[in-house]
């Protein structure tokens, strides 16, 4: 509980995401350096229904900072995890930040 | 039992088959039962294009009927039957066969045939009709043991023609009984420049030549000997001079015929027998018989009309014609000719470039009567809407045929067009029809073209089309945006030139540069294509790894479950025993599913992401490499096994696939490409309906492009034939990379050719006329993109850093619990929902 240690800077991707295991959850952690900006959400692609949105493609719309699904496309907030296409599903968001040279999550707190 | 009636039509060529087709798209189609009959052994083709016939297209390509239009539509033919009497009485038709059809409604299509004109000797050996493929085929035949060929008669046909005798590689000539060609549509100053480029072209044109006899020549075959006493040798001799109704089996029912022969018929189309009508060549409407399609095929709609009960009037169709002979473009509308009465005309004509023009116009030099254009038919569009639409000329009505020189354009804007106007000829679609289907929402040529058919027919009315598109656009203030996507106000062609001027080598310096925001999946995947194609570096790069589609970013396809499918390159569909066994024994130690593609290759289902690079070290040792079946790249090119083994094979089709196949392997473009070799005409390898496909035949390869198959098939059109592998390759350089730098992101080669402006004409005159003068860069980019190929798996296991992304967990080396596999006819496949929550009930 609480903030959890997931793993190192050099980990993340840049401009993309990784999956990261937090308490058998799987966490997808995005990370745009550009504006040193970090971002988890669930992995789990609702529409889909498998564990793949830390492989999609991350960007903004109206400067909402988003993510693709892999698998059809729909986009969801970073930091709400809503989908934008469709307003009655949202995605679990949780907090996340770099600690030095680590990255942790909270799957406690909302960001 | 059925109240249906019984609707008989007779002959099921172009005009017959068109009544069919019209009759299938009305509301009265249920009313009736349909029985066609077709002498000859194949449906309807298409008789205006004959001569493609022998420019590498095949019967199939030349028919008008779609695939199962008779079945889908219930519709009993009987091929290869001649319907020989009507018994008007009885109300039934016999056929040759035997056939005996009682019917409550008869429309006779029986069409005509060529002319032979009453000299001796025109039976001889060697002499054929110009009508029909059966003709084609003899002439094929004849070709082979011939080196000269006549065309007797240089009409329209004629001139066709002696198109085909020149692709049939015979010295050709033309002999023309009065004094002119294209005696009904060209006035004397159009046809002699006429002559005088199908001369140029290498066709001999002999005019005012009455043939009195043919009889056995002393080097050749035949002389023919000509009324003025020249004689002329060849070995053989094609009729085209114009055509005869063909009506005998009214006649000997007793229906009245016209003057000049032919059913008589009035305005509905209806002949002396008000059951029984008559469209297309058998046809004589105010003592007229129409030898064009155009007027077939209104008579075809005034008769669905008149069976729905409206009584629309077929009121004469008017004769002008556009058409492009031997690359020679000729256009005549109306009265060309002068005859009405105290019209005057206009005459422009230009020996230096080879152009003639003449308008014919009304006394009071407001209406436009009539037009020749030879040379430069440019300005046919425009015309013949003056003349269709009764539009009033302009004060000087020659500034609409004399060059213009300065900006100001003496075009017809499409604003000034009458609802009514017609703009496609072939599908009859007015400009009224065209703003109904923007209004709905068409508002590109593509949807335009798919809603009203405008434009798919010969495609002559494109550019016309495209301006009342947009001209309609910019009235209803609907400005085409045609930005990308929020994040850069630019095209994908504008991007991939401002990469290329600018030399931008990622997408954070030309989002930077050029754009706002982050980025989305369409621009960065769209940019990240470009980059791809243009400078051709490893996708996986820290600076492009951010910016690939789903399947790019693993080098493999996601499928729905989250795993992938891997796909080893087969260039050519070829593979050694050996490597099928390694595929075999890789599949089989990690358990993945095998199945067969349309590429002719293997594709391996089922590995999770941390399996891919064991997968692929394993393929790589065993001498494979990626497939790139997950990039918008070039897949497949297909073959059949060609000269190599087969029978027929013209040429080696696996040799020429492997080669292609390894030149353009890794070519990222804006859309997948495919292609196909087929060793010979049988095309085994489907290469029609691929983005490049190529077909041997005798004198070379024939090259077609921007085919599909897929949700919207479209056949490739020919590009260019006999070609040597050297000229080939230097073409699809050329068309590849055109592709590439010009289309629009995920647009299919085919949606690309639909939506050029110009269309093929246009991407020939690119590619083969160098018209823009950018082949050598084109050449040059494919030639970069050959040279920095890489294997893009071999580059990913060799580095270790590369290898770090393919884990599910960042934090552990876990798999991901949800992928579920069970197993059907001996593979595994995907649990669906209800077995997934079983088996990981089972687990816990």
């Amino acid at each position: 509980m609480g903030w959890q240690d997931v793993c190192s800077k050099n980990d993340l991707q840049p401009n993309s995401g990784v999956c990261a295991l937090v308490e058998d959850q799987q966490v997808a952690i995005f990370y745009m350096p550009d504006n040193n900006a970090i971002y988890a959400i669930n992995n789990y692609d609702p529409f889909g229904k498998v564990h793949v949105l830390s492989r999609g493609l991350i960007g903004d719309l109206n400067g909402e900072p988003m993510v693709s699904s892999p698998l059809y496309k729909q986009h969801f907030s970073l930091k709400t995890g809503q989908c934008f296409e469709d307003d009655s599903v949202t995605i679990p968001a949780y907090a996340v930040r770099i600690v030095g040279d680590r990255v942790e999550v909270n799957l406690a707190g909302e960001q | 039992m059925s109240n249906k009636q019984t609707l008989v039509v007779i002959g099921n060529g172009m005009v017959g088959h068109n009544f069919l087709v019209s009759l299938m798209a009305s509301d009265i189609k249920e009313n009736y039962n349909v029985v066609t009959f077709c002498e000859e052994p194949i449906p309807a083709y298409d008789r205006v294009h004959l001569s493609e016939y022998f420019a590498g297209k095949s019967a199939d390509d030349l028919s008008l009927v779609e695939l199962g239009f008779f079945e889908d539509n219930d519709i009993t033919i009987h091929m290869g039957d001649k319907a020989n009497t009507i018994d008007r009485a009885a109300k039934t038709v016999v056929s040759d066969k035997g056939v005996t059809i009682h019917y409550d409604k008869l429309v006779l299509a029986t069409g005509s045939t060529a002319f032979v004109p009453p000299i001796p000797g025109n039976d001889r050996d060697q002499c054929i009709p110009y009508r029909t493929i059966a003709d084609l085929d003899e002439m094929k035949v004849a070709a082979t043991k011939s080196k000269v060929g006549v065309v007797v008669g240089g009409g329209l046909l004629g001139l066709e023609a002696a198109k085909a005798l020149q692709d049939l590689k015979l010295e050709t000539h033309v002999v023309q009984f009065g004094p002119r060609l294209m005696e009904a549509q060209l006035d004397d100053g159009g046809a002699d420049l006429l002559k005088q480029k199908i001369e140029d072209l290498g066709v001999n044109v002999l005019t005012n030549k009455n043939t009195i006899k043919i009889v056995d020549g002393d080097k050749l075959k035949h002389k023919m000997v000509f009324a003025d006493g020249g004689e002329l040798e060849t070995d053989v001799i094609l009729y085209s001079a114009g055509i005869r109704p063909r009506y005998e089996i009214a006649a000997d029912c007793g229906l009245e015929i016209g003057g000049r022969g032919g059913v008589a018929i009035n305005d509905q189309c209806l002949s002396s027998d008000e059951d029984i009508y008559a469209i297309g060549e058998c046809a004589s409407w105010n003592e007229q018989i129409f030898g064009l399609v155009a007027p077939g095929y209104a008579m075809a709609r005034t008769v669905v009309a008149h069976l729905a009960g409206d009584e629309t009037a077929f009121t004469g169709s008017d004769m002008s014609t556009k058409l492009k002979l031997n690359g020679v473009d000729v256009a005549s509308i109306g009265d060309a000719h002068a005859k009405t009465p105290n019209s005057l005309v206009y005459t422009y004509q230009n020996g230096v470039d080879g152009i003639y023009k003449r308008l014919v116009v009304s006394a009071d030099n407001k209406q436009l009567l009539g037009a020749v254009l030879v040379g430069d038919a440019s300005g046919y569009p425009t015309l013949s809407q003056y003349y269709a639409s009764n539009i009033e000329l302009p004060e000087n009505p020659d500034s609409l045929i004399l060059p213009s020189r300065s900006d100001e354009s003496v075009g017809l804007g499409p604003d000034a067009l009458p609802a009514s106007a017609q703009i496609c000829s072939c599908y009859d679609v007015s400009k009224g029809d065209i703003c109904t289907a923007i209004e709905a929402g068409c508002t590109t040529m593509g949807a335009l073209k798919d809603e009203t058919k405008a434009a798919t027919g010969c495609g002559g009315c494109a550019a016309l089309l495209k301006s009342v598109l947009d001209c309609e656009l910019e009235k209803a203030g609907i400005e085409v945006n045609t930005d990308i996507c929020e994040h850069f106000a630019y095209t994908r062609q504008d991007l991939y030139n401002l990469i290329m001027v600018e030399e931008i080598k990622t997408f954070a310096d030309l989002i930077k540069t050029h754009g706002t925001g982050q980025g989305c999946e369409i621009c960065k995947q769209a940019v990240g294509s470009i980059l791809a194609s243009y400078w051709n570096e490893y996708i996986l790069q820290n600076e492009h790894l951010g910016v690939q589609d789903t399947n790019d970013t693993f080098l493999a396809n996601m499928q729905k479950d989250g795993t992938y499918s891997v796909v080893p390159r087969m260039t050519g569909g070829e593979v050694t025993p050996e490597g099928l066994i390694a595929i075999g024994q890789i599949a089989k130690k990690y358990g993945l599913y095998t199945k067969v593609t349309g590429g002719q290759r293997v594709d391996l289902f089922g590995a999770r992401v941390d399996q891919l690079p064991l997968i692929w070290q394993e393929l790589i040792d065993a001498g494979f490499e990626s497939g790139h079946a997950y990039g918008k790249s070039l897949r497949t090119v297909k073959s059949c096994v060609g000269s190599t083994w087969c029978r027929f094979g013209v040429d080696d089709s696996v040799g020429l696939a492997v080669e292609l196949e390894n030149r353009y392997k890794g070519l990222r473009a804006p859309h997948k490409i495919k292609f196909a070799v087929s060793g010979c005409t049988r095309e085994c390898a489907e290469a029609q309906s691929k983005d490049i496909g190529i077909i041997a035949v005798e004198g070379g390869w024939n090259l077609y492009v921007c085919g599909n198959g897929g949700m919207k098939p479209r056949h490739g059109d020919l590009f260019a034939t006999n070609l040597d592998k050297e000229t080939l390759i230097k073409y699809i350089d050329r068309v590849l990379t055109f592709y590439v730098q010009t289309a629009d992101r995920m647009q299919r080669t085919s949606v690309w050719m639909e939506n050029m402006e110009g269309g093929l004409d246009y991407l020939k005159s690119v590619v083969i006329d160098d018209k823009l003068d950018i082949c050598d860069r084109l050449e040059k980019q494919m030639e970069h993109v050959v040279e920095t190929y890489q294997c893009e798996w071999k580059t990913t296991i060799e580095d270790e850093s590369k290898l770090k992304r393919f884990r599910h967990f960042v934090n552990s080396d876990k798999h991901d619990e949800n992928i579920l596999f069970v197993e059907e006819r001996g593979q595994i496949r995907p649990a669906n929902i209800e077995e997934r929550e079983h088996l990981l009930a089972e687990k816990v």
